[in-house]
């Protein structure tokens, strides 16, 4: 049973977001990184680009699958991870520490009311393991 | 997983959505002449000794005496061992590997063909080739977008504002088409070739044009002139723009490789591999080779080998970075129209191990004096003229005071390739032929060029 973490909120497409001092930090879930294997890329936005929700922002690569990141919510890129430049593995080790991917100034806090909190997401991916088997 | 064709359904769906009536119809732009392909040499039901004999007639035709015309296809002299070696039946593979670390024999030609090409061109990587120069050229412009589109600013960021690219100088033209006709649909605008009075790349008209995302450059350019490469990327380097050289490969044994130009080098080198041990054989196939900046290699399409160790510690070959290819990325992979041209592939890295670094020098700088040799010659005539005073290589424009292609008719009738007529490309340049010496041209026949040309023009 992969870690759902209570405080964060989870997208469908397996990104957690987090609002803390009025920045959301997105990275991948537990899960996401299990089900990839070992992440071997990550291709990261730019600062200060714009995003709107549900767009793609990132490119998660591993040994065996490359994955689209989705902007969980609409806002502007103020900060992005660098370290996983040269280390990838972060993902794989601390999905929701120092794998993190990149922080957001949001447009609307709001919407991550439309996200799932860990209860819900944890069935979703129930469903999408057993869609997937 | 079988293969499933389309239904009669699907095919009919199709057509319907994007208003054809039929298959053929998709088909109407090429010639009907052409697509019955009767060329009227053989009756229906000949024999085969009757059509071997047929054929033999049609190919003494072909026969044309020595060959002084370049363009981008070059008569050179390739070593018997080359396609010795390149046909072995374990090499006999024209196609991109499948079950790709089952064959580490055809993996390991592909990582040493790769090590040649990125030293010479004194670029990080390359990739297992492409279909041939313009294909080349077609996926660095798709590259350099992909690239500057994620450099792009905030608002403008993914958006279909259309892109420019930028041709300092003489290029390829039919490079240029093909790389058009792929990039075209995808916002991309490849601008006309801006060339000065000099036949180098006009930098005043660069400076003056929109602002590219990418500069194309080709060494030596297609008039034959050592490009002023420097300035190009000097000027790509302070306008924020990538520089896309295009280059002939035999010439990279003398000239600067592009890795080195300016204080920057080329981000992405592209070109065609024909010079490297592959027959002219009437124009094809040759293959493309596509090179790039380590910081680009996600970019980068198609194969890439790389060494690796097993699960015991002993050396092999894998294929590397798939994530970018079609059949893990799908729709969004780096390329959908890429593979590789195995067999040519082998037969290039057969010709550089033959040859050397210093055979292809010696190559290349025999070129270099037999085109001077025959510049000389035919400027010696009166009434013929060097179009351009800069340096090249191993092609020149030569003016001929009248319109050229007669006269490449009249020549071609005296059993000399003599080049080829500019005025299809270049309007100004209708007296004008490009004509080339490779190392294989003697001086019986650079005079026999010059008597022709001679006759020709004074018949």
């Amino acid at each position: 049973m992969s870690e759902t973490p209570a405080e964060l909120r989870y997208a469908p497409s397996h990104e957690w977001a987090q609002l803390e001092d009025g920045v959301v930090t997105v990275g991948i879930s537990d899960f996401a990184q299990d089900a990839l294997g070992d992440v071997v890329y990550v291709e990261l936005p730019e600062l200060d680009q714009e995003v709107a929700a549900g767009a793609e922002i990132a490119v998660v690569e591993s040994v065996k699958a490359a994955s689209d990141i989705y902007a969980p919510v609409s806002g502007t890129v103020v900060a992005i991870n660098d370290a996983l430049e040269d280390a990838p593995e972060r993902v794989n080790q601390d999905p929701y520490g120092d794998g993190w991917f990149f922080k957001l100034e949001p447009l609307d806090a709001g919407e991550l009311d439309n996200l799932m909190g860990a209860d819900a997401y944890q069935d979703h991916c129930e469903s999408d393991e057993a869609g997937n088997g | 997983m079988p293969f499933i064709p389309h239904t009669a359904d699907d095919t009919r769906t199709m057509l319907a959505r994007i208003g054809a009536s039929s298959i053929d119809e998709l088909f109407d732009e090429i010639d009907p002449e052409l697509t019955r392909a009767d060329f009227g040499l053989l009756a229906d039901g000949v024999g085969e000794m009757a059509m071997l004999a047929a054929m033999s007639e049609r190919a003494r035709r072909d026969q044309t005496g020595p060959c002084f015309t370049g363009a981008g296809c070059y008569d050179h002299h390739i070593p018997a061992a080359v396609w010795d070696i390149a046909s072995r039946g374990e090499f006999m593979t024209a196609y991109t590997p499948y079950q790709a670390e089952a064959s580490q024999g055809t993996l390991q030609v592909i990582y040493e063909y790769q090590s040649m090409m990125t030293a010479l061109t004194g670029m990080d990587v390359t990739n297992a080739s492409v279909y041939d120069g313009g294909s080349a050229l077609g996926e660095a412009v798709l590259m350099a977008v992909r690239a500057s589109r994620r450099r792009q600013r905030p608002g403008t960021a993914r958006q279909a504002a259309r892109v420019h690219i930028a041709v300092a100088g003489p290029c390829h033209p039919l490079y240029l088409d093909a790389a058009r006709t792929i990039s075209r649909n995808q916002g991309i605008e490849i601008g006309e070739p801006l060339i000065a009075a000099d036949g180098r790349a006009d930098l005043g008209a660069l400076s003056a044009g929109p602002a590219p995302a990418a500069v194309v450059v080709q060494q030596p350019n297609f008039l034959g002139l050592v490009e002023r490469v420097d300035e190009v990327t000097a000027w790509a380097a302070s306008y924020g723009a990538l520089v896309i050289g295009v280059v002939n490969p035999t010439a990279l044994a003398l000239l600067k490789p592009p890795g080195e130009w300016g204080e920057t080098g080329a981000d992405i080198v592209c070109g065609d591999g024909q010079p490297l041990g592959i027959p002219m054989a009437s124009g094809g196939p040759s293959f493309g080779f596509l090179c790039s900046r380590q910081r680009l290699v996600r970019q980068l399409p198609g194969r890439i080998v790389g060494r690796t160790v097993d699960s015991l510690g002993r050396p092999g070959f894998t294929l590397t970075l798939q994530a970018r290819e079609q059949h893990i990325r799908r729709a969004k992979a780096t390329s959908n129209i890429c593979t590789n041209q195995g067999l040519l592939v082998t037969a290039a890295t057969v010709y550089l191990a033959l040859m050397g670094a210093e055979g292809l020098r010696r190559t290349a700088a025999r070129c270099h004096a037999r085109t001077r040799d025959l510049v000389e010659a035919l400027t010696s005539i009166e009434s013929v003229t060097a179009r351009y005073a800069g340096p090249f290589f191993h092609e020149a424009v030569i003016d001929v005071g009248r319109p050229a292609g007669p006269v490449a008719e009249a020549l071609a009738g005296a059993g000399i390739v003599g080049g080829l007529p500019l005025g299809r490309f270049h309007r100004e340049l209708d007296d004008c032929l490009l004509v080339c010496a490779t190392e294989k041209r003697t001086d019986a026949e650079i005079g026999a060029f010059r008597t022709a040309l001679t006759k020709a023009l004074d018949p």
